[in-house]
C-alpha cells in the first residue's frame, strides 16, 4: 500500500512533464556543468595566478552593486507611486518603465559616446575653459562604477514592478491596525510595510543581479574583466572550451548560492493575503513643497535611462536614416517581434506548467528540477547557445541517421538549424522572468482555495482555469510583457543560433556597433526600444488595476 | 505508414530553401553590411543564390563542429587569420582544389596545403597625433616600449583578436622572451587602462589623451569618410606611422576563407571563392571597407593611398592561429585586461 502512494505521488502525469520539460530545458545548462568532470589544472593555474582574481572580485562587485542600486531606485519609486497621489503620477508610472525596453549595451554605447574624453560633452568643457588633458577630473564611464549604473538605470524597473505590487496590495488594514497601535508613520514603513513587501523587493534585486551577472555586452564594451568576458577569453582566446565550460559554471554556482540566500530570506515568511474584502490604501494627496520634489525624483531615473539615451540615438539615426531604413529593415522589425512574442508565449505556457506541477506535488524532487531551470537566468547567453546547439546537434545528427537508414534520406539540421533552437535557448534563458512573475502570482493565492474547490469536486486544470487564472491575469500578463522585452533585446543566442538569412533588429545593430559604427547602430537600436515601448505600456495599463482582480473572487 | 512518413519528409525537404537548385551556403564572421552586397552581386552574374549566416569566428566553428557531416556549411569567411587555422586544425575544412584563382596568391597569404586562402588585407600600424609626434620619433613597434613614451600610448584590450594576432606574430619573429620583453614594456607605457574599441583608440589620441595608437587602417579610413563631421575631423588630427619598414615590415592580418570538410555545394562554392578573389571584388574590399586587396597589381582607393605604401611582415600566416594561446598567456602575465 504504502508503495503504491509513493508511486502515485511521484509518477503521475505532472511529475513526467515536468521532468521531461525540465530534462530539455536544463540539457545545455547540464552541458556546462559536465564540464567539470574534465580538470584543466594547467590552465587553471594559469587563470588562478593571473586573472581569475578580477573576474572574482569585479563580477562581485558588479552584481551587488547593481542590486543596491536597483533595490535603492526601484523601492522609492514603487513607494511614491503607489502610495501618492500628485500630478503627473499617471503620466510618470509607465516613463519609469520605459528603461526595460533599452538593452544595456545598448544605453552603454550611447553614454560612451557621450561622455568619453573624445565626446561632445568633454570636449565642450575643454574648449570653453580651454583644459587639456590632465586638467580637469572627469569620472571614467568605462570603469566597473560606470557598468554598475548603466546596468542599474535599465534594470530598476524589475524591483519597482515587483515591489509597487507588493505595496498597493498591501491591505488599508494594516496601517489602521498600526495607528491604533500608536506605532508613528515611519515606524509603520519600516517595521509593517518594508518587512512585508521584502520577499517581491528581493526577488526583483536577486533577477537583476542574475542579469549583472550574465551581462557580456556591456563589461565587454568598457574592457572590464569579469566572468562573462573570462569565458571568451578563455574559449576563443585559450582555445580551451573546457576550462571556459567550468568559469561558466563558477559564475552559475555564484548565482546558485545568490538564490539560495534569497531563498532562506524569506523561508519563514508566507503571507496570504485574504481573497476578499482586502480595502486598498487609498493614496495620500500630496501637499507643499513635495508636489514639486516627487515627481521630480521620479523622473531622474527615467531621465538617465531612457530620455537622454533615446535622444542621442535619435540625433544620431537622423544622420544616418537614410542608408539604414531600406526594405529589408522593416522586415528585421517583424522577425524580432515574432520571434519574441513565439518566446513570450512559450515561456509562460512553460513556466505555468512547472508553476502548477510545483503546487500540485509539493515534493523535493520537483522542486529541484524547476529550481535547476530557473539558473538558465543567469548563465551568459552564449554559453546556453552553445550548450543548445551542441545537444540539438547531436539529436539532428541521429534523426538524419535513422532516415537515412529507413528512407535514404537526410533531412537536414531540422532542431539545431530552425528556430526551433532559438526558442528552447529563450525558454531556457527567460523561464526565471515567466517563473518568478508566475510564483508570485500563484503564492498570492491561498492554498486553502485550492482544497477548497477539490473538495467540490473540481479537477486541478479546472481549479487552474477557473480560479487561479483569473486571479493571476495581471502576473501572467506580465511574466509574458517581461519575455517578449527580454527576448527582444536579447543578442548573443540570437547571434549564434539563428537559422540562413534570418537577422533580427539585435543583430543588426550589435553588428553595426560591434564595427564601431555607433551611429548607424543607432535606427535598429531605435527601433528595439519603441518595439519593446509597446508591451511597457501595455503592463502599465494592467498593474494600475489590481484591485479589480482582488475583488472577482467573491 | 512508412511511404507516408517518407512523402512527408520529401515535401519538407522541398519546402527547405537549402535544397534548391544552384546555392552557396555561408558562414561568416564578416559582417553582414560587409559582404552581402557582395553576394549579391555574385548572385546576380551566376544565378547561384548565396545563403548566409553571420556570428562570431570561434561561434561559427563550433557550429560547423557540432553539425558534423549534415552541415549545410559550405564556406566559412573569416576575418582573421587565427581562426581560419582553428577551423582546419579540427579538421573542419578539406582543400579547395578546383579554384583557378589560389594560384595568383602570393604563398604567405594561403594554407601550405590549400584548405583556406586569404581575401582582403587589414593592417595595423601605429597611430600617432599629428601636432605632437615628430616624423621619425617612431620608427618601429619597439620605440613604443622606450621609457619617454610612458603614459602617452593607447591600444584596446587584449581581448581582441587583432591583439593576440600581432603579438603572436612578433613571438614568430622576435621569439618568446623578446616578445614578452615588449609586452610588459608596451603595458608599462599605457595611457589608461585598455578600452573600447580601436575607433577609441584614434579618438583618444585625437583628443590628446594620448599620443601613439596601434589600430588597423580601415577604422581610420571608416572614420575619414564618415558623414559625422566631429568623427571627421578627429580622424584627421591623426596620421599612420608603418613600423619597422627598415627590417620586417607592419603587421598585417588577412580576412579570408576556408571551404568546409562536407561541404555539400562545393562546386558553388568554389566559384564563389573564385568570385571573391576577381578583381571586381578586390576592388569593392577597398572601397567599401578600405581594406588592402590580397593580389598584386590591383589599384587602391584613393584614401589608402594617402596613407602611403608599406612594407608587409613576411611571416607564413597560419603559425598566428598556432601562437594564439601563447599570446593570450603572455598579455595575461604582463597585466594588459
Amino acid at each position: 500500500m504504502k508503495q503504491i502512494n509513493w508511486f502515485r505521488n511521484w509518477f503521475n502525469v505532472w511529475f513526467v512533464g515536468i521532468a521531461f520539460g525540465c530534462l530539455i530545458l536544463a540539457a545545455p545548462i547540464g552541458l556546462v556543468f559536465a564540464s567539470v568532470f574534465f580538470p584543466q589544472t594547467e590552465i587553471w593555474q594559469h587563470l588562478y595566478s593571473t586573472v581569475l582574481t578580477d573576474y572574482v572580485v569585479n563580477s562581485l562587485v558588479l552584481a551587488f552593486g547593481v542590486g543596491f542600486i536597483v533595490i535603492v531606485i526601484g523601492t522609492i519609486l514603487a513607494w511614491c507611486i503607489a502610495r501618492y497621489e500628485f500630478a503627473g503620477r499617471k503620466q510618470l508610472q509607465w516613463l519609469i518603465l520605459l528603461p526595460m525596453a533599452m538593452p544595456a549595451y545598448i544605453i552603454a554605447y550611447t553614454y560612451t559616446g557621450l561622455l568619453d574624453f573624445a565626446g561632445p560633452i568633454q570636449t565642450l568643457l575643454r574648449e570653453t575653459f580651454n583644459w587639456q588633458y590632465g586638467d580637469y577630473y572627469f569620472p571614467e564611464i568605462r570603469s566597473l562604477l560606470g557598468a554598475i549604473i548603466m546596468l542599474s538605470l535599465v534594470l530598476y524597473p524589475y524591483v519597482y514592478m515587483l515591489a509597487r505590487t507588493a505595496f498597493s496590495e498591501q491591505p488599508a488594514s494594516l496601517e489602521e491596525v498600526s495607528r491604533s497601535l500608536g506605532v508613528s508613520p515611519s515606524q509603520h514603513l519600516f517595521k509593517v510595510v518594508l518587512p512585508l513587501a521584502r520577499p517581491a523587493i528581493l526577488m526583483g534585486a536577486a533577477l537583476a543581479m542574475m542579469e549583472a551577472f550574465a551581462d557580456y555586452g556591456t563589461v565587454q564594451y568598457f574592457g572590464l574583466s569579469t566572468f562573462t568576458t573570462g569565458i571568451f577569453r578563455t574559449w576563443f582566446g585559450l582555445g580551451n572550451g573546457l576550462a571556459a565550460a567550468q568559469l561558466a559554471a563558477m559564475l552559475t554556482s555564484f548565482v546558485v548560492l545568490l538564490l539560495i540566500l534569497e531563498y532562506l530570506s524569506r523561508r519563514k515568511i508566507r503571507y496570504y493575503f485574504q481573497g476578499q474584502k482586502a480595502q486598498q490604501v487609498a493614496r495620500q494627496q500630496l501637499t507643499g513643497r513635495k508636489v514639486f520634489w516627487v515627481p521630480f525624483i521620479c523622473l531622474i531615473p527615467v531621465f538617465f535611462g531612457f530620455i537622454l539615451p533615446v535622444l542621442q540615438l535619435f540625433t544620431w539615426a537622423l544622420k544616418t536614416y537614410s542608408k539604414q531604413l531600406t526594405s529589408e529593415f522593416w522586415l528585421l522589425l517583424w522577425n524580432s517581434f515574432y520571434l519574441a512574442a513565439i518566446a513570450a508565449i512559450t515561456a509562460v505556457l512553460l513556466a505555468l506548467l512547472f508553476a502548477y506541477g510545483k503546487r500540485l506535488n509539493p515534493i523535493k524532487p520537483i522542486q529541484i528540477l524547476v529550481g535547476i531551470v530557473n539558473l538558465g537566468y543567469a548563465v551568459p547567453g552564449t554559453v546556453i547557445a552553445i550548450g543548445a546547439m551542441i545537444s540539438l546537434s547531436w539529436i539532428d545528427i541521429q534523426v538524419n541517421t535513422l532516415t537515412e537508414s529507413w528512407f535514404d534520406l537526410s533531412v537536414g539540421l531540422v532542431f539545431s538549424g530552425s528556430l526551433f533552437a532559438l526558442i528552447l535557448v529563450y525558454s531556457s534563458r527567460f523561464l526565471a522572468v515567466a517563473m518568478h512573475n508566475i510564483d508570485t502570482g500563484l503564492a498570492r493565492v491561498k492554498p486553502s482555495m485550492d482544497d477548497a474547490a477539490r473538495s467540490l469536486g473540481y479537477r486541478p486544470l479546472q481549479i487552474l482555469r477557473t480560479i487561479h487564472v483569473p486571479l493571476m491575469k495581471t502576473s501572467v500578463l506580465s511574466a509574458l510583457l517581461l519575455v517578449f522585452v527580454d527576448v527582444l533585446k536579447e543578442l548573443p543566442a540570437t547571434l549564434i543560433l539563428r537559422p540562413f538569412n534570418f537577422n533580427t533588429l539585435t543583430v543588426r545593430a550589435f553588428e553595426l556597433a560591434s564595427d564601431e559604427r555607433l551611429m548607424d547602430a543607432a535606427l535598429p537600436a531605435l527601433a528595439i526600444v519603441s518595439v519593446g515601448i509597446l508591451p511597457v505600456i501595455l503592463l502599465t495599463m494592467l498593474m494600475d488595476k489590481p484591485s479589480q482582480l482582488s475583488s472577482q473572487v467573491k | 505508414m512508412k511511404k507516408i512518413i517518407s512523402c512527408m519528409f520529401v515535401i519538407v525537404s522541398m519546402l527547405s530553401p537549402l535544397v534548391m537548385a544552384e546555392q552557396v551556403n555561408l558562414y561568416s564572421a564578416r559582417k553582414e553590411a560587409l559582404i552581402k552586397p557582395l553576394l549579391d552581386k555574385f548572385t546576380q552574374q551566376t544565378g547561384i543564390s548565396v545563403n548566409l549566416v553571420t556570428g562570431k569566428a570561434d561561434n561559427l566553428i563550433t557550429r560547423l563542429k557540432s553539425e558534423g557531416k549534415y552541415s549545410p556549411a559550405d564556406l566559412l569567411l573569416t576575418t582573421d587569420v587565427g581562426r581560419l587555422y582553428r577551423a582546419k586544425q579540427q579538421g573542419l575544412t578539406q582543400v579547395i582544389s578546383e579554384s583557378e584563382a589560389i594560384a595568383k596568391l602570393p604563398n604567405n597569404f594561403r594554407d601550405e596545403q590549400g584548405h583556406w586562402l586569404g581575401l582582403s588585407l587589414r593592417a595595423r600600424p601605429i597611430m600617432a597625433s599629428a601636432d605632437v609626434v615628430a616624423a621619425q620619433s617612431i620608427t618601429t613597434l619597439e620605440d613604443l616600449t622606450k621609457p619617454e613614451w610612458k603614459g602617452r600610448v593607447c591600444i584596446r584590450s587584449s581581448s581582441n583578436i587583432y591583439n593576440q594576432s600581432m603579438v603572436a606574430s612578433l613571438i614568430t619573429q622576435l621569439g618568446e622572451s623578446a616578445t614578452e620583453e615588449w609586452v610588459n614594456g608596451l603595458v608599462k607605457n599605457f595611457a589608461r587602462p585598455p578600452q573600447g574599441g580601436d575607433r577609441d583608440q584614434i579618438k583618444a589620441v585625437a583628443a590628446g589623451l594620448c599620443d601613439v595608437a596601434i589600430a588597423n587602417t580601415y577604422y581610420l579610413a571608416g572614420m575619414l569618410s564618415s558623414d559625422d563631421e566631429t568623427t571627421k575631423q578627429q580622424a584627421k588630427k591623426v596620421k599612420v606611422i608603418w613600423p619597422n619598414q627598415a627590417d620586417r615590415g607592419a603587421h598585417i592580418n588577412i580576412s579570408g576563407v576556408a571551404l568546409a570538410k562536407n561541404a555539400p555545394n562545393k562546386a558553388a562554392a568554389v566559384k564563389l571563392i573564385d568570385f571573391l578573389l576577381s578583381e571586381e571584388s578586390q576592388l569593392w574590399y577597398a572601397k567599401t571597407n578600405h581594406e588592402y586587396p590580397v593580389l598584386a597589381g590591383i589599384p587602391r582607393s584613393e584614401l589608402l593611398q594617402s596613407f602611403g605604401t608599406f612594407k608587409t611582415e613576411q611571416v607564413p600566416l597560419g603559425k598566428l592561429g598556432e601562437l594564439n594561446a601563447a599570446a593570450v598567456q603572455m598579455m595575461d602575465r604582463a597585466g594588459w585586461k
